[in-house]
């Protein structure tokens, strides 16, 4: 869908991170995924009658992490909020979240437009708060709830309105997301809810300053469906408008397979939360001697990372953004340049382009071809730097190393015994490569006389010939230098 | 006259009686008058075998700081495996999991539990009227309410049926009902005793504490239940001291401020006289006496009622009949089930103060209601902390009258929240206060003398009462 020129959308958006703390947020049950349903409860977090939260203070640091990764000011003295409302899946009829005196304000987030420019979003404040549980309804007795998830720890991140296309907020969400994982926060998986986002749209004309009437949009829950949601939504206002229409102030939900959001019944969002300081819980008191300590166990950020492996490893822009783009990635970049360090012990400057190429094209081929996660791909850091020394120090051709490479994801054998065993290993024997090449040129007398007529575009034909001849195990450069070192010797003959 | 709890243990030590015979005693007491209606559940097997198992304990010389002391609890402290019906309808059938913090410390010292006692719903109330299992009737006159909300517990330990009680006091409910029957009751310091296990009506006012026949009895319970409690954030870490160790009755240069804006009107002539003759008493025996003022006096029960009902509105959400409690029958859908449940399982009076405190907190009202509530709690609390410089302890009468007849207030729920006037201030301020027994009025009801004391200072709390304390008759 073509979005109307004459208009101009603004975003903001609010993004729900799921923190991977060891238990939830006020009692000491565990957070773990895909257990059992309600098996991960205590009277605590069921809402029994007479229990009390207790707050967990990796929540704390957790959130402050994020808060100190954004440039936010982080507020000395927080208050938890009661949010009241009624649904079965939220067994206290209130949520544990903050109000007006959130731990995280200000702040913002860098992102980098397809045009390279870069664009900051401020954020307006990062709050926690407490999950509910989740209600299913597909079973013909009635609604069943799993209420593992009630309480499980999660921060809010809000966005100024400062996005101004679908792309951007996308761009957002995904910084997001590198944000969290990178800090080890959460594991920012959106289809499994971990991470969520809700989007408030408006449109205005393009040159004007004041907001249209924004509407807010739920359940994108997949990176997939943020832009579809999102254009959807505001060509929906555009269209509303240049027909003349206003656009009512409602919340929608987006319906992934029909593809439209549907507004939801105004009695489900007429709600007044009835927000109130939580007399169970204390203010949350932060001092500067406890943040001074987060911030110096901080993991390194992803630009910083990026820009670190663009300067001090040589490797282009293009690299190190697609290397660093994911944490596991980085990590599976650096642990195998580091492998390959100890074992060649050459400059690592001079080993990151190799070992970048093979991450970028063969890993993330195999992670995409065979949906995968880094850390599920069958070569280890420590065995792809094997193979790569292999081809460094003339073991091993390019060519065998390709074939090596898609062994090597069929079993967990060595990369060296696997070349020992298949003799792939590279021939730089001058004796039997003379023979090979000699071979070559004998049968093919007409691409020998184009050669010494002049066209050097055959050489690349001896190349390809002699290494077929030797199943790929010729050592390149060896064949390179004999090959040309015949031919001129028949050219000058 | 009623035994201290020194007393019983030296006899159970001596050999003259036993566990046993004390707890078959009380059981005995409650079987003499079921018409009171103290108690919404009687352990009677249970309180027999766990005597017998603390007379071993006994012979074993393992016997606990409380051993055999009979303990009756208030329906809205959670027991494990028993019901907690906090009074309500909704909660007729609901049985608890865990045990409150408060009554696992007192079975850590062998007390023996021998029931759960009667209240108004939730915890709302000054008269036990509002208890949806009908009311409790005062020991010393069946005419008369025993107080609120912890009617049950107050009747009980008046009547002979327990030792001691635990009640819960968010506005009055401990030291009202023990005014009106005639015994020691106390409300701890906010943050003084855990709440965990105390099914909340208002969580930032809610106070466990004790009833008993004497103030050292009442410490001594209070002993074993203050401290901190890693399952409620609130309690604090402030260390317990020996509070048997301040009841020297010596009250010499003890400063005690007199409220000059609670004496003015509407407190009945023998309640004053009562008032009148405390402080002569006092300042007989050396205790400085000193009018102090409370500027915001007036605000107390307005504010009380507003920051009450609205955390009552949140606390009482959870009863919905989704997952425990009563759910109606005739429920067709999930907003009938909500609405249906709530309205069939709570009383008139809870849903009075539902519906106040969902209004101060809606949108348009927060403002100028719980806001405002809030900073007019703030004022008062400074007022309290004022007044605590210039002297050591507050005296006032516990109620402005003795206990009232059936009928008399509960038609006209804004004379029944008058009637906390004297009490709501404590919890305002999160202090310490106790009623102790300060004789009979005309009629042979008892009157009740509240002292409060600085923010932990328990000990002055109960070194006052301990020497102000007269036997009812
Ligand atoms: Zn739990």
């Amino acid at each position: 869908m073509k979005l109307n020129d004459a208009y101009e959308p603004v975003i903001g958006l609010e993004v729900h991170a799921q923190l991977l703390t060891a238990s939830k947020a006020f009692c000491s049950c565990s957070t773990q995924f895909g257990v059992e349903p309600n098996s991960n409860v205590c009277p605590v977090c069921l809402g029994m009658p007479g229990t009390l939260p207790v707050l967990n203070r990796n929540l704390v640091e957790f959130i402050i992490r994020m808060g100190l990764a954004t440039g936010c000011s982080i507020t000395p003295r927080s208050v938890f909020a009661r949010k009241n409302y009624f649904y079965p899946d939220l067994p206290k009829g209130y949520q544990i979240s903050q109000f007006d005196l959130p731990l995280c304000t200000g702040g913002s987030v860098e992102i980098d437009l397809d045009d390279g420019s870069r664009k900051t979003i401020r954020l307006t404040r990062i709050h926690m708060e407490e999950d509910a549980g989740k209600s299913i309804h597909d079973i013909d007795v009635d609604t069943l709830v799993d209420v593992n998830r009630c309480g499980v720890p999660l921060i809010e991140i809000v966005s100024e309105p400062d996005m101004r296309s679908p792309r951007e907020a996308y761009l957002f969400l995904t910084r997001i997301r590198q944000l969290v994982t990178y800090l080890g926060i959460c594991d920012g998986n959106m289809e499994e809810g971990s991470l969520r986002a809700d989007a408030n749209i408006s449109v205005r004309r393009k040159g004007t300053t004041p907001f249209g009437t924004k509407t807010e949009v739920k359940n994108m829950n997949s990176f997939r469906y943020v832009e579809r949601a999102l254009e959807f939504e505001i060509n929906r206002q555009i269209q509303v408008l240049t027909e003349g229409g206003t656009v009512a102030q409602e919340t929608l939900l987006w319906d992934a397979n029909l593809g439209v959001a549907i507004p939801m019944r105004s009695k489900e969002e007429a709600h007044d939360y009835r927000y109130f300081p939580d007399p169970d819980l204390v203010p949350v008191l932060v001092e500067e001697a406890w943040t001074g300590r987060i911030r110096e166990s901080m993991p390194e950020l992803p630009t910083v990372r990026r820009d670190r492996f663009e300067s001090t490893l040589g490797l282009p822009r293009y690299d190190a953004d697609v290397l660093t783009a994911e944490k596991e990635t980085a990590d599976y970049f650096e642990d195998t340049l580091q492998e390959l360090t100890n074992q060649t012990g050459r400059d690592r400057k001079d080993l990151a382009k190799p070992v970048s190429n093979w991450v970028m094209t063969d890993i993330l081929r195999v992670m995409g071809e065979r949906k995968l996660a880094i850390g599920q791909v069958p070569i280890s850091p420590v065995r792809l730097a094997g193979m790569i020394r292999l081809i460094l120090d003339g073991t091993i051709s390019g060519t065998i190393a390709k074939e090596l490479f898609e062994e090597m994801l069929g079993s967990d054998e060595d990369p060296e015994s696997i070349v020992e065993r298949k003799g792939l290993v590279q021939v730089s024997d001058h004796g039997v490569l003379s023979a090979a090449i000699q071979e070559v040129l004998d049968n093919s007398p007409d691409q020998v006389r184009k050669y010494i007529n002049g066209s050097d575009k055959v050489f690349g034909f001896f190349v390809g010939q002699t290494m077929k001849k030797l199943q790929g195990k010729g050592n390149p450069s060896v064949i390179n230098e004999l090959l040309r070192k015949k031919l001129d010797g028949l050219k000058s003959a | 006259m009623n035994p201290t709890y020194e007393s019983i243990r030296r006899s159970i030590e001596s050999g003259e009686t036993s566990c046993e015979t004390i707890t078959a005693e009380m059981l005995g007491a409650i079987d003499d008058r079921p018409g009171l209606n103290a108690f919404l559940a009687v352990f009677r097997e249970n309180a027999i075998a766990r005597a017998r198992e603390v007379d071993r304990k006994f012979r074993d010389g393992t016997a606990g700081r409380l051993a055999g002391m009979v303990v009756a609890v208030k329906d809205v402290l959670c027991l494990r495996g028993e019901r907690v019906t906090c009074g309500s309808k909704i909660l007729e059938s609901f049985e608890s999991l865990y045990d409150a913090t408060a009554v696992s410390r007192l079975l850590n010292e062998d007390v023996i539990v021998i029931g759960k006692t009667n209240m108004d719903e939730f915890a709302m109330g000054s008269s036990s009227e509002h208890s949806a299992f009908g009311p409790v009737l005062n020991p010393v006159d069946s005419t008369r309410v025993p107080g609120g909300s912890s009617s049950g517990s107050g009747a009980a330990v008046a009547a002979g049926m327990a030792h001691t009680a635990l009640g819960t006091d968010t506005g009055g409910s401990i030291r009202q009902p023990a005014a009106f029957c005639g015994v020691v009751g106390m409300k701890p310091t906010y943050g003084r005793v855990s709440r965990y296990g105390l099914v909340a009506l208002s969580s930032s006012f809610d106070q466990i504490g004790p009833f008993a026949h004497s103030t050292a009895d009442a410490a001594r319970v209070l002993q074993v239940i203050a401290g901190k409690d890693d399952a409620d954030s609130t309690t604090s870490q402030d260390p317990v001291p020996d509070y048997l160790a301040s009841l020297t009755k010596d009250v010499r240069g003890l400063r005690i401020g007199i409220p000059e804006e609670f004496l003015k009107e509407g407190i009945c002539d023998d309640v004053l006289a009562a008032f009148h003759r405390a402080v002569d008493r006092l300042k007989e025996a050396g205790a400085k006496i000193s009018n102090v003022r409370l500027p915001h006096a007036r605000y107390h029960i307005a504010t009380y009622y507003i920051l009450m009902t609205a955390e009552a509105s949140s606390n009482l959400a959870r009863f919905d009949g989704a997952r425990y409690g009563y759910r109606s029958p005739r429920a067709k859908d999930l907003q009938e089930m909500y609405l249906l449940s709530r309205s069939e399982g709570f009383g008139q009076e809870v849903k009075r103060r539902i519906m106040l405190g969902t209004y101060v907190l809606s949108a348009g009202y927060y403002d100028a209601y719980y806001l405002k509530g809030q900073r007019v709690r703030r004022l008062i609390q400074s007022d309290f902390l004022e007044a605590f410089r210039a002297v050591d302890a507050l005296l006032m009468p516990t109620t402005p009258t003795t206990a009232f007849r059936f009928g008399e207030k509960a038609s006209d729920p804004l004379q029944m929240y008058l009637s906390d006037v004297f009490t709501v201030s404590a919890n305002l301020a999160g202090t310490p206060a106790i009623s102790v027994p300060a004789g009979n009025d005309s009629e042979g009801l008892p009157i009740g003398i509240q002292v409060m004391g600085k923010h932990f200072d328990e000990a002055t709390v109960l070194k006052v009462g301990d020497f102000l304390e007269e036997e009812v008759t």
